[in-house]
C-alpha cells in the first residue's frame, strides 16, 4: 500500500499527446485546438488560461473524456481514454474525476443533499447520505441540506457543486471557470474552499480560468491562444 | 440496487411535480379500461342473463310429441335445474262466454330464468311471481279477462275441469314481441292438464324441457341432446332463440370496449406528450449523471425502472378508481333495473393493469430512450444533445403497442386495425395540415404582406403581429405537433358535447316514456271508423291504424320456397310463419329508407313493388330487385323489392317486415292494427271497446315496453360513463399539449424582456401565436368531430344524424377560447417572474 502510494505521488496522472480538434463549420474546417501535449503529475495544480474563445473549455472536455479529439491521445492513470467507449469512460469518470462548472449544473429537482448524494448513489454506495451530509457540512451548508438549487444563491450552488465533486474523493478535479458566474466575494469563498479541499484530499487539479490572480495560485500555468499552448 | 435508486428518483421527480400529468393520464386510461372491462363483463353477463330470462332458461328443448324419459331425466342427472311445460290451444269458458286461449301448463319451478309478472287486477301494478300458478288455479292475460269477463277470483272452465282465476298475467318474458299470432295466454299447473281431458292423440301439443346451470354443463348437455333429437324436436339456445338479443349484446360490448380504448389512446397521447416534456427537462440532469459516471445502460435501467414503478402505482390507482366507478354505476343501474348485477370478476382488473403498462411502455419508453443518448458534453455546451425524432415516430411506436392491445382486447383484428389506422391517419393529417398551414401563414409572401401592413400601421399591435407570425414559422414543427395534439383533445371534447347528446337523445327517443303500451288488433275494415270514434270519444288520442294482410311466402324469384332452403333456424322459422303484410301510401315516420327508393306515387295499374325491412332481407338473403310471391288465402301475388327500410323494433310502434303500395293489396281481406298509449286508470275505455267490438283484441305490452326502456337506459348510462373517461383523457391531452412548449416560451419571453420588450409586446406576440394555433386546432377538431360523429352515428348507432350547425361555430370558438385562456395564464406566469429568475432557472 505504502509503496504504491509513493509511486503514485511521483507519477504522471494525466498525459495528453498531440491533441487536435477540428470541426466542420460550413464549408471550411475550423481548427479549435492544435497539437497540444500536456503532462499533469499526481497532486499537481495546473491552471489553463487564455482569452475567451481560445479553446480552454474544449481542451478540458477532451481531458475529461467528455468530447473526442480529432487527433492525439489522453491517458488517465495509464489508461488510454479514447481506446475506451463512452460507457467505459463514464465509469472511469465516475470513479476518478470530479467536475465543477461555470454554470453549476445542479439537478433542479433534487435538494442540495440529494445532489451531493447522486454520484455516491450512482456508484452504489450505501453510506451516501452520511457522506453527503458530512461533505456539505465541510462546505458550510449544513443548514441548507433540504433546499433546492433555485433557492440557493450562486455561491451556495457552487459550494454544493464542490461538495458533489469532492464527495467521491476523485483523483482529478476538473474545473471550468468555477467563479465565472459569481460576484467577487462569493467567488473568493468558493476558491478558498476549492483549494482547501484540494489540499485536504490531495487531489490533482486542472482549472480553466481567465482570471490571472486565480491562475497564479496554481503551481503551474498553461497559456492557450488560438488553440495552441503559448507558454 | 437499481430498484432502490429508481425508487428514490421516482420520489424526487414526483415531489418536483414532474410526473403528475403522466400519472394522471395513466390512471385515467387504466380506470377507463378497467371500469369498462368490469362493467362490460358484468353488464354483458346481466344482459345474457336477461336474455336467458327471455328464453326462460339457458337451454330450451321443444318437441311436438312427448320427450322420452331418457332425455328428460338427463337434465337433473347432470346437476342442471329442470322445468317442463306443455303448450296447446283450447277454448276457455266462463259462464256464457268463451274464447280461444293459448294454454301453457308449467311445472312448479318454471321459469328457470327470469320471472313471470302478475297483477291482482287489470291495470293494477304488477310484481314478479314466484314460479307458476298453484294447482287448481290459472293466470290469464288482460285481454282474456275482458273477453271472458272473468276477473280475479272468478272461475273458468277448461275441458272437463274448472279453475280459479288467481292473477292477471302481465309479462311472459319467453313470449318476446310476437303478440299477434298467439291467442291470449292462460297459465296453469302441468299436473292439472290430465284432469281437463284435453290431451288426446292427434291434439297439437308442444312439449318443452327447460335446463339451466353452469355454462359448461349446459353446453355439454346441449351437445349430448342434439345427438338424440328426433323429428319434430329442436333445441333453442340464446344463439338460435333470440339472435337479435345476442347481437345487441355483442354490439354494446364492442362499442363500450372501443370507447374505452379511445380514452386509452388519448391517454397514450397525453403520456407521450408528458414524457417528452419529462425528457426535455431531464436532459441536463442526465448529462450531469453521465459526467458523474453513469453508463447509458445504467441511465436506461434507472429511468426505465422509475417509469415502470410509476406505471405500476398509477395503474393500481387506476384499477381502484375503475372498480369504484363501476361499483357506483352498478349501484345506480341496480336501482333502475330493480335487479342486481352479478358480482365483478377479477380478470378486468388484470386487463386494465396490463393495458396501463403497455400504454406506458408504448408511449413513454420511445421518448425516454432518448435520455440515454444525451452526451455528457452537454454539461459544457448546451446545444449538444437535443433529442431527435419527430412526434410521428413516437406516436408510431405507441400506436403499434396499442394495436397489439386492441387485437387482444377487442378480439377483432379488423375493427382494431380500423381504429388504429383511423386514429393514426387523423394524427398524421392533423399534423401535416397544421404544419403546412403554419408554414404558409408565415411564408415569405404572407410574411412580407404582413410586414408591409405592419409598417403602415406601426404600433405595438402591428409589431406583435409580425413577431407572432415569425414565431409561428420558426416553431412550425413543434407548433404543428402541438396543434395536432390540441386538435385531438378538442375533437374528443366536441364529440362529447355535441354528438353524444344527439346520439343519446336520438336513442332515448326510440323508446320514450310515452311509448305505446297497448296494441289493438283485428279491427275489421267496416269497424274502423267506429273504433276511431271510440278512441276519440274516450280521449285516447288518434292512433294510426295500419291495414294488415296475412300471407305465406311461396316463391322467391319464381322458385318455390321450402323451409330447407334457408340456413339457420331463425330464417326457417321466419318463413314457416305467415307474414304480416301491410300497405301504405307514404313511408311511416319511424321508418327510414336504407336502400332503393320508396314507392312511386300511385302509378296507374298495379305497381308490383315491395318495401322490406333491412334485417329480414339480410337474414333471408333477399336483395333489391328480387321478386317475392305471397299466397293470401286462395290467391297469390308477386312483386319486386324496390326498397329496404331501417326501423327500430324497440320503438314499440307498429312495424312490418313487408309493406306494399295500397293498389297491390287493397283487394285482399285485411284487418287493422294500431299501437297506442293508455295511462294507468284508463283501462275502462278498453273494456268498453272490447264489449262493443268483440272480435277486436287489445294486447298489453306495458311490461315489454318497460323492459326495452330499461335496456336502453342501461346502455346509455354505460356510454355516458365511458364518455366521461374519454373526456378526462381529452383534457389531459390538452393540458400536456399546452405544457409542452411552456418552458421554451417562458425562456423566450424572458430574453425578449431582457432585450427591452415591454410586457404588452411580449404578451401581444404570444397572443398572436396562441390565437392562430387555437383557431387552427379548433378548425381541425371541428372537422374531426364531425367526421367521427358521422361514423359513430352511422356505423355504431345506426342513426341518421346530420352534424349540428352549432358544432361548426363552437369548434373554432372553443379552440380560440382555450388558447386565449392559455395565453392569459402563460402571460401571468411569464410576467410574474423577473426575467433574471426565469433565465437563471433555465441555464
Ligand atoms: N462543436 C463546435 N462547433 C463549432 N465551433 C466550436 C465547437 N466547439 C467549440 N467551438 C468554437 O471553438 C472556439 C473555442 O471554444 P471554447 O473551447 O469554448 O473556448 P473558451 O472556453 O476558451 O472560451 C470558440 O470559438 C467556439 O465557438
Ligand atoms: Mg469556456
Amino acid at each position: 500500500m505504502d509503496a504504491t502510494q509513493t509511486i503514485a505521488k511521483t507519477r504522471t496522472l494525466l498525459r495528453a499527446r498531440g491533441i487536435g480538434k477540428t470541426v466542420k463549420s460550413g464549408a471550411e474546417d475550423l481548427v479549435i485546438l492544435r497539437d497540444i501535449s500536456l503532462d499533469v503529475s499526481a497532486g499537481e495544480a495546473v491552471a489553463i488560461v487564455g482569452a475567451s474563445g481560445s479553446g480552454k473549455s474544449t481542451l478540458l472536455a477532451i481531458l475529461a473524456g467528455l468530447d473526442t479529439p480529432t487527433a492525439g491521445t489522453v491517458e488517465l492513470d495509464g489508461a488510454d481514454l479514447f481506446a475506451l467507449d463512452e460507457d467505459a469512460r463514464a465509469v472511469l469518470r465516475g470513479r476518478a474525476i470530479g467536475f465543477v462548472f461555470q454554470s453549476f449544473q445542479l439537478l433542479p429537482a433534487l435538494t442540495a443533499l440529494e445532489n451531493v448524494m447522486l454520484p455516491l448513489e450512482l456508484a452504489g454506495r450505501g453510506d451516501a447520505e452520511r457522506e453527503a451530509r458530512a461533505m456539505l457540512a465541510r462546505v458550510g451548508l449544513a443548514a441548507r441540506l433540504g433546499h433546492y438549487p433555485k433557492h440557493l444563491s450562486g455561491g451556495e450552488q457552487q459550494r454544493v457543486a464542490l461538495a458533489r465533486a469532492f464527495v467521491v474523493r476523485p483523483k482529478l478535479l476538473l474545473a471550468d471557470e468555477p467563479t465565472g458566474s459569481l460576484d467577487t466575494e462569493s467567488g473568493a469563498t468558493v476558491i478558498e474552499l476549492l483549494f482547501e479541499l484540494n489540499r485536504g484530499y490531495g487531489t490533482t487539479l486542472v482549472m480553466v480560468t481567465h482570471d490571472e490572480a486565480l491562475a497564479s495560485r496554481c503551481a503551474r500555468i498553461v497559456r492557450l491562444a488560438a488553440g495552441r499552448i503559448v507558454g | 440496487m437499481i430498484l432502490r435508486q429508481a425508487w428514490r428518483m421516482l420520489a424526487r421527480d414526483w415531489r418536483a411535480g414532474e410526473l403528475g400529468v403522466l400519472a394522471a393520464a395513466l390512471a385515467v386510461a387504466v380506470a377507463s379500461v378497467t371500469s369498462v372491462a368490469f362493467f362490460a363483463d358484468r353488464v354483458s353477463r346481466a344482459l345474457v342473463r336477461d336474455a336467458h330470462q327471455l328464453l326462460g332458461a339457458d337451454l330450451v328443448l321443444v318437441s311436438d310429441h312427448p320427450w322420452s324419459p331418457a332425455i328428460a331425466e338427463e337434465i337433473p342427472r347432470r346437476g342442471l335445474a329442470a322445468a317442463r311445460a306443455m303448450s296447446f290451444v283450447s277454448m276457455v269458458f266462463a259462464g256464457e262466454s268463451s274464447h280461444l286461449a293459448g294454454v301453457k301448463a308449467v311445472s312448479e319451478n318454471y321459469p328457470l330464468r327470469g320471472r313471470l309478472r302478475i297483477a291482482p287486477a287489470p291495470g293494477a301494478p304488477d310484481a314478479p311471481a314466484e314460479g307458476g300458478p298453484r294447482r287448481g288455479t290459472v293466470w290469464i292475460e288482460e285481454r282474456l279477462v275482458s273477453a271472458l269477463d272473468a276477473p280475479v277470483g272468478s272461475r273458468l272452465r277448461l275441458g272437463e275441469a274448472t279453475f280459479e282465476v288467481a292473477a292477471v298475467l302481465t309479462l311472459e318474458p319467453e313470449r318476446g314481441a310476437n303478440f299477434f299470432n298467439i291467442a291470449p295466454r292462460l297459465f296453469m299447473h302441468i299436473e292439472d292438464v290430465a284432469s281437463t281431458g284435453l290431451i288426446r292423440t292427434g291434439s297439437r301439443v308442444w312439449y318443452t324441457l327447460y335446463a339451466a346451470g353452469p355454462r359448461a354443463q349446459v353446453d355439454a348437455f346441449e351437445a349430448w341432446a342434439r345427438q338424440r333429437l328426433e323429428r319434430g324436436q329442436r333445441v333453442d339456445n340464446l344463439e338460435s332463440g333470440r339472435p337479435e338479443v345476442r347481437a345487441a349484446i355483442e354490439r354494446a360490448e364492442r362499442f363500450l370496449g372501443l370507447t374505452a380504448l379511445l380514452a386509452a389512446i388519448l391517454a397514450g397521447v397525453a403520456i407521450s406528450l408528458a414524457t417528452r416534456r419529462f425528457v426535455e427537462r431531464h436532459l441536463d440532469g442526465c448529462a450531469v449523471m453521465r459526467c458523474l459516471g453513469a453508463t447509458q445502460r445504467r441511465l436506461l435501467a434507472l429511468y426505465g425502472t422509475e417509469f415502470v414503478l410509476l406505471g405500476a402505482i398509477a395503474a393500481a390507482v387506476g384499477c381502484l378508481a375503475g372498480v369504484a366507478a363501476q361499483g357506483a354505476i352498478a349501484a345506480a343501474l341496480a336501482e333502475m333495473l330493480r335487479a342486481e348485477l352479478p358480482p365483478p370478476a377479477a380478470l378486468p382488473a388484470v386487463q386494465g393493469f396490463l393495458v396501463g403498462l403497455v400504454l406506458l411502455l408504448g408511449f413513454a419508453l420511445p421518448p425516454l430512450v432518448q435520455l440515454k443518448n444525451v452526451p455528457a458534453l452537454r454539461v459544457m455546451r448546451r446545444e449538444a444533445g437535443r433529442p431527435k425524432g419527430g412526434a410521428l415516430a413516437v406516436y408510431g411506436a405507441g400506436l403499434a403497442a396499442l394495436a397489439g392491445l386492441l387485437f387482444w382486447q377487442a378480439g377483432d383484428a379488423k375493427l382494431g386495425a380500423i381504429v388504429v389506422l383511423g386514429f393514426g391517419a387523423a394524427v398524421a393529417a392533423f399534423t401535416a395540415i397544421a404544419w403546412a398551414l403554419l408554414r404558409l401563414l408565415a411564408s415569405g409572401a404572407v410574411a412580407r404582406r404582413v410586414a408591409a401592413l405592419a409598417a403602415m400601421r406601426s404600433g405595438p399591435a402591428a409589431s406583435a403581429l409580425r413577431y407572432g407570425l415569425a414565431n409561428l414559422r420558426r416553431h412550425a414543427r413543434a407548433n404543428a405537433a402541438q396543434v395536432a395534439s390540441l386538435a385531438l383533445g378538442l375533437t374528443v371534447l366536441l364529440l362529447l358535447t355535441f354528438t353524444r347528446n344527439d346520439l343519446v337523445d336520438a336513442w332515448r327517443r326510440s323508446a320514450p316514456p310515452d311509448a305505446p303500451n297497448r296494441f289493438v288488433i283485428g279491427v275489421q275494415p267496416d269497424q274502423l271508423e267506429a273504433v276511431k270514434r271510440h278512441f276519440a270519444e274516450h280521449g285516447i288520442g288518434a292512433p294510426e291504424f295500419y291495414p294488415m294482410v296475412r300471407g305465406r311466402l311461396v316463391a322467391v324469384n319464381g322458385r318455390p320456397v321450402s323451409e330447407s332452403d334457408f340456413e339457420g333456424e331463425r330464417a326457417r322459422r321466419l318463413v314457416e310463419r305467415e307474414f304480416n303484410l301491410s300497405y301504405v301510401e307514404r313511408l311511416p315516420s319511424h321508418n327510414a329508407i336504407a336502400a332503393g327508393r320508396w314507392f312511386a306515387p300511385s302509378s296507374p295499374g298495379h305497381p308490383r313493388e315491395l318495401s322490406v325491412e333491412e334485417g329480414i332481407a339480410k337474414t333471408l338473403g333477399w336483395q333489391l330487385g328480387d321478386e317475392l310471391t305471397f299466397r293470401v288465402g286462395a290467391d297469390a301475388f308477386s312483386a319486386r323489392i324496390t326498397s329496404l327500410r331501417r326501423l327500430r323494433w324497440d320503438s314499440m310502434k307498429v312495424n312490418f317486415f313487408v309493406i306494399a303500395p295500397p293498389a297491390l293489396l287493397a283487394e285482399f281481406p285485411a284487418s287493422h292494427i294500431a299501437a297506442f298509449r293508455i295511462e294507468p286508470g284508463g283501462e275502462k275505455a278498453l273494456d268498453a271497446l272490447v264489449a262493443r267490438f268483440p272480435n277486436v283484441t287489445v294486447v298489453d305490452v306495458a311490461a315489454a315496453v318497460r323492459q326495452a326502456q330499461a335496456v336502453v337506459d342501461q346502455v346509455i348510462v354505460a356510454v355516458q360513463v365511458v364518455f366521461l373517461f374519454a373526456l378526462g383523457a381529452g383534457l389531459l391531452v390538452l393540458y400536456s399539449a399546452l405544457a409542452a412548449t411552456e418552458d421554451e416560451r417562458r425562456r423566450e419571453a424572458a430574453l425578449m424582456r431582457v432585450c427591452g420588450a415591454s410586457r404588452a409586446q411580449v404578451t401581444g406576440i404570444q397572443r398572436v401565436e396562441f390565437l392562430a394555433m387555437g383557431l387552427l386546432a379548433g378548425l381541425l377538431a371541428t372537422g374531426g368531430a364531425a367526421a367521427i360523429g358521422q361514423l359513430l352515428a352511422r356505423r355504431v348507432f345506426e342513426l341518421d344524424l346530420p352534424p349540428s350547425p352549432w358544432l361548426l361555430v363552437a369548434g373554432p370558438l372553443a379552440g380560440l377560447a382555450l388558447l386565449a385562456f392559455n395565453a392569459w395564464i402563460s402571460a401571468r406566469k411569464v410576467l410574474a417572474a423577473a426575467p433574471a429568475a426565469t433565465l437563471r432557472d433555465s441555464v
